[in-house]
């Protein structure tokens, strides 16, 4: 048994780290969220330099042969700086999705994209029907000729507004539930027929609302087969959940270590809010919140290349409890920061707000007790 | 022991639901309080004020209405249950009680006329960077000089300052003994050279609390209210009076019958959420420790009817009122799901503004966040606790 970090992972974190320290404070972090844009392409520029696009690829794909591991370092640190450019999406969602189930052919189109910085990826799955089912899909893929029409609309699709390319879940057959019959498409956002409504989301990210009328693709857009669509996605929202529960390990250390330390600063009656008992047990109670989500962080990143039925049970069980240890944690911060911390001058309502669409993202609380319990 | 309604109660409560409903504002039904405009904030307030029941507590000299604990808690409800917005508080809630209490005549000429009417928008200036729970550390400084005081100093988390003409303020007149003592009672008129307010935006996006730098401001000695060095007994008087109504159960009852409306048109797998077990046990929680609540208002109340004043007890009602509040709007973030996600502040909308997903959706995650400050304000909840502690345990 061993917890402990290769060498270069832990080379990796104090890269990222620093990069993250020297370039993305909460001040410029809050100038890209308020930018036109909404994200820096001059910053995902450098990350691909750093090599951070490459990291979890394997070498004959260009990568660095990195795994759960690394993406599970890169994450945390990202957390920690709250930042917003589209790591997850185009990385971990997308490129996961290319680089395990993509033809030859498609790998060598699409991933020299992502590994250089060039290209931004978005999955569309979600509908404004399907909560957080990924197999409830009503947009529709035909076949026409030698290729495929595609008609409906995506719901809340993170870093849309960015991306350049999309993967989007499509009923090929079957019922508007059923497991089979779903493929996955590779499509370009400029594409005829495909229009966004984007609008930023409440942790200062960007989505879009994706609809496609009578969008037409070629054949070989379609990933894998329409028998393995669903599982496709599903392991790929698996890995997504490992790595938004190591971004909330970021911000959850981020929120206690402020927390911590305004409470020490901080004096009403003539002390040090921190001396009173009942403020220290809360914050022993947020370190605890914190040390569990680590532990299952690193559980779930162990798991995921596991076999399909223990990768489920480990990753709903860790996205339980991060829902359950971020939503502590952030409103505790935000309650010990007391009017402070309901001001959006300071960084701990930004972590909070981002925490609490983590809890929905990929599936909340309930949705993933469900899916424990039957896995 | 019964909770049955007398018949001349429940008269009272058909004529006040009637008068509401003929009444309120069309265009400010179903309003959030995000959007309104100082006009907005004050439309019901003056035809209250018109009606005669702009300040059902006050005593009936000052224009108060003679009803009974009873038919007060009532019309609360019936409003609650309209979704009124109530008349604001700094005024008829806070200063108004103040005043009659504490001013000398030419003040209770001025002030109560103004607050009945809505024509003076009043704030209040108590919360300093440094003195938030420890209201009592509060450092702005009035000095004497001739007729007037010297005003210099910071309030912080002044509540819709941005549309006042006047404040309410807690200064320090003197600087000797416990920091209780020392402070007094002032009004200041907002537009006085000096002042300065400085929005405060907050976690949901909106507008609603601001920063008061008050630099050498004058302000007459008449508008002292109360003794110099005095001004502490006030503050704590009307502390006492905030307290009262902030369970806010009509309201939340309402939130919930809306939350039960939403998860019954949002779907989980082709059903309505509402039908989902874990969901329905989760509203099903909210309305029994709701439904706690309001009886332990109702005995509270019925202490009051028999003259017994709130006491320390109404700490209770504020810390299980806002926790319930705060669930409530947790649960109905919860139950629209991914549409929680989109952020279109208020002050971010423009004309041309279409809604993403459905309308219930909006704003949802808003409400959440700002309601997390209700579990700060009004003296925090972990305050609320030390005096159920020291009060009512004797700890």
């Amino acid at each position: 048994m061993d917890f402990s970090f290769t060498e270069e992972q832990t080379l990796l974190r104090n890269m990222v780290q620093s990069f993250v320290q020297d370039n993305y404070d909460f001040d410029s972090r809050m100038k890209i969220v308020r930018s036109e844009e909404g994200m820096s392409r001059e910053i995902w520029g450098q990350f691909a330099e750093l090599g951070l696009l490459a990291a979890p690829f394997s070498e004959e794909l260009g990568g660095l042969d990195g795994g759960p591991i690394d993406i599970m370092v890169i994450m945390e640190e990202l957390g920690r700086g709250l930042v917003v450019e589209p790591y997850l999406p185009t990385v971990v969602l997308c490129g996961g999705i290319l680089s395990r189930h993509a033809s030859p052919a498609q790998q060598e189109a699409n991933l020299p994209g992502i590994l250089g910085g060039e290209s931004i990826w978005a999955l569309a799955y979600s509908e404004p029907q399907s909560r957080f089912n990924p197999a409830d899909v009503l947009t529709s893929a035909k076949a026409d000729g030698e290729g495929y029409v595609l008609n409906g609309t995506k719901a809340v699709v993170a870093a849309a507004p960015w991306a350049d390319k999309l993967i989007v879940s499509a009923r090929m057959s079957g019922e508007q539930r059923d497991h089979n019959g779903i493929g996955l498409f590779i499509v370009d956002k400029s594409a005829a027929g495909v229009s966004t409504q984007d609008y930023p989301t409440v942790d200062g990210n960007r989505a879009s609302e994706v609809t496609f009328e009578n969008v037409a693709v070629s054949g070989d857009a379609l990933i894998g087969s329409p028998d393995t669509g669903l599982s496709i996605l599903e392991e790929a929202l698996d890995h997504g959940i490992g790595a938004i529960c190591a971004e909330s390990l970021g911000h959850m250390k981020s929120l206690n270590d402020a927390t911590v330390e305004y409470c020490k600063t901080r004096k009403q009656f003539g002390v040090p809010i921190g001396s009173f008992q009942v403020l220290q047990h809360r914050m022993v109670d947020m370190f605890m919140e914190y040390e569990q989500s680590v532990s299952m962080t690193y559980m779930v990143n162990m798991k995921l290349s596991e076999g399909e039925d223990e990768r489920k049970k480990a990753s709903s069980g860790a996205k339980v409890q991060i829902g359950k240890s971020g939503r502590f944690v952030g409103q505790e911060a935000v309650q010990l920061h007391g009017g402070m911390g309901m001001t959006e001058e300071l960084s701990v309502g930004h972590y909070f707000k981002r925490l609490t669409v983590i809890d929905t993202q990929f599936g909340n609380v309930d949705h993933h007790l469900k899916r424990f319990a039957s896995a | 022991m019964d909770v049955d309604f007398t018949n001349e109660d429940q008269a009272f409560r058909a004529e006040a639901r009637k008068f509401i409903e003929e009444n309120y504002p069309k265009h400010l039904i179903g309003a959030d309080r995000g959007d309104l405009s100082k006009e907005d904030f004050l439309a019901w307030h003056k035809i209250l004020a018109e009606k005669g029941w702009v300040a059902p507590s006050w005593p009936e000299e000052f224009g108060g209405t003679g009803w009974s604990v009873t038919q007060k808690y009532i019309w609360n409800e019936e409003s609650a249950a309209f979704g009124t917005i109530p008349p604001l508080p700094f005024g008829v809630a806070m200063l108004g009680p103040v005043i009659y209490t504490f001013g000398n005549q030419a003040q209770k000429d001025w002030v109560l006329p103004g607050i009945k009417s809505g024509e003076t928008w009043w704030c209040q200036g108590y919360s300093e960077p440094g003195a938030g729970s420890d209201l009592a550390g509060l450092k702005t400084r009035a000095v004497r000089d001739g007729d007037d005081y010297i005003v210099n100093g910071h309030k912080i988390w002044t509540t819709l300052a941005q549309h006042a003409d006047w404040m309410f303020c807690l200064v320090r007149t003197g600087t000797e003994g416990k920091p209780q003592a020392g402070i007094s009672f002032l009004l200041i008129d907002m537009n006085t050279p000096g002042i300065t307010v400085r929005p405060i935006i907050t976690i949901d996006g909106g507008h609603e609390v601001n920063e008061v730098f008050l630099e050498d401001v004058r302000v007459p000695a008449e508008h002292l209210v109360g003794e110099e060095d005095k001004g502490w007994t006030i503050a704590k008087f009307l502390l006492g009076n905030e307290r009262s109504g902030i369970a806010g159960v009509a309201r939340s009852k309402k939130a919930i019958d809306r939350l039960r409306e939403i998860a019954r048109g949002e779907l989980e797998d082709g059903a309505p959420l509402l039908e989902s077990a874990s969901f329905a046990r989760k509203i099903s929680e909210l309305e029994i420790d709701l439904t706690a609540l309001e009886y332990t208002e109702l005995r509270t109340l019925a202490s009051e009817s028999k003259g017994q004043g709130p006491g320390p007890e109404s700490s209770i009602l504020k810390i299980k009122g806002t926790e319930i509040q705060q669930r409530i709007t947790e649960l109905t973030m919860e139950a629209v799901g991914n549409y929680a996600s989109p952020w279109v502040p208020q002050l971010d909308r423009g004309d041309n503004y279409l809604s993403i997903g459905p309308d219930h959706a909006e704003g949802v995650s808003q409400t959440y966040f700002n309601t997390r400050k209700t579990s700060i304000y009004g003296g925090s909840n972990e305050i609320q606790r030390n005096i159920i502690a020291k009060m009512v345990l004797g700890l």
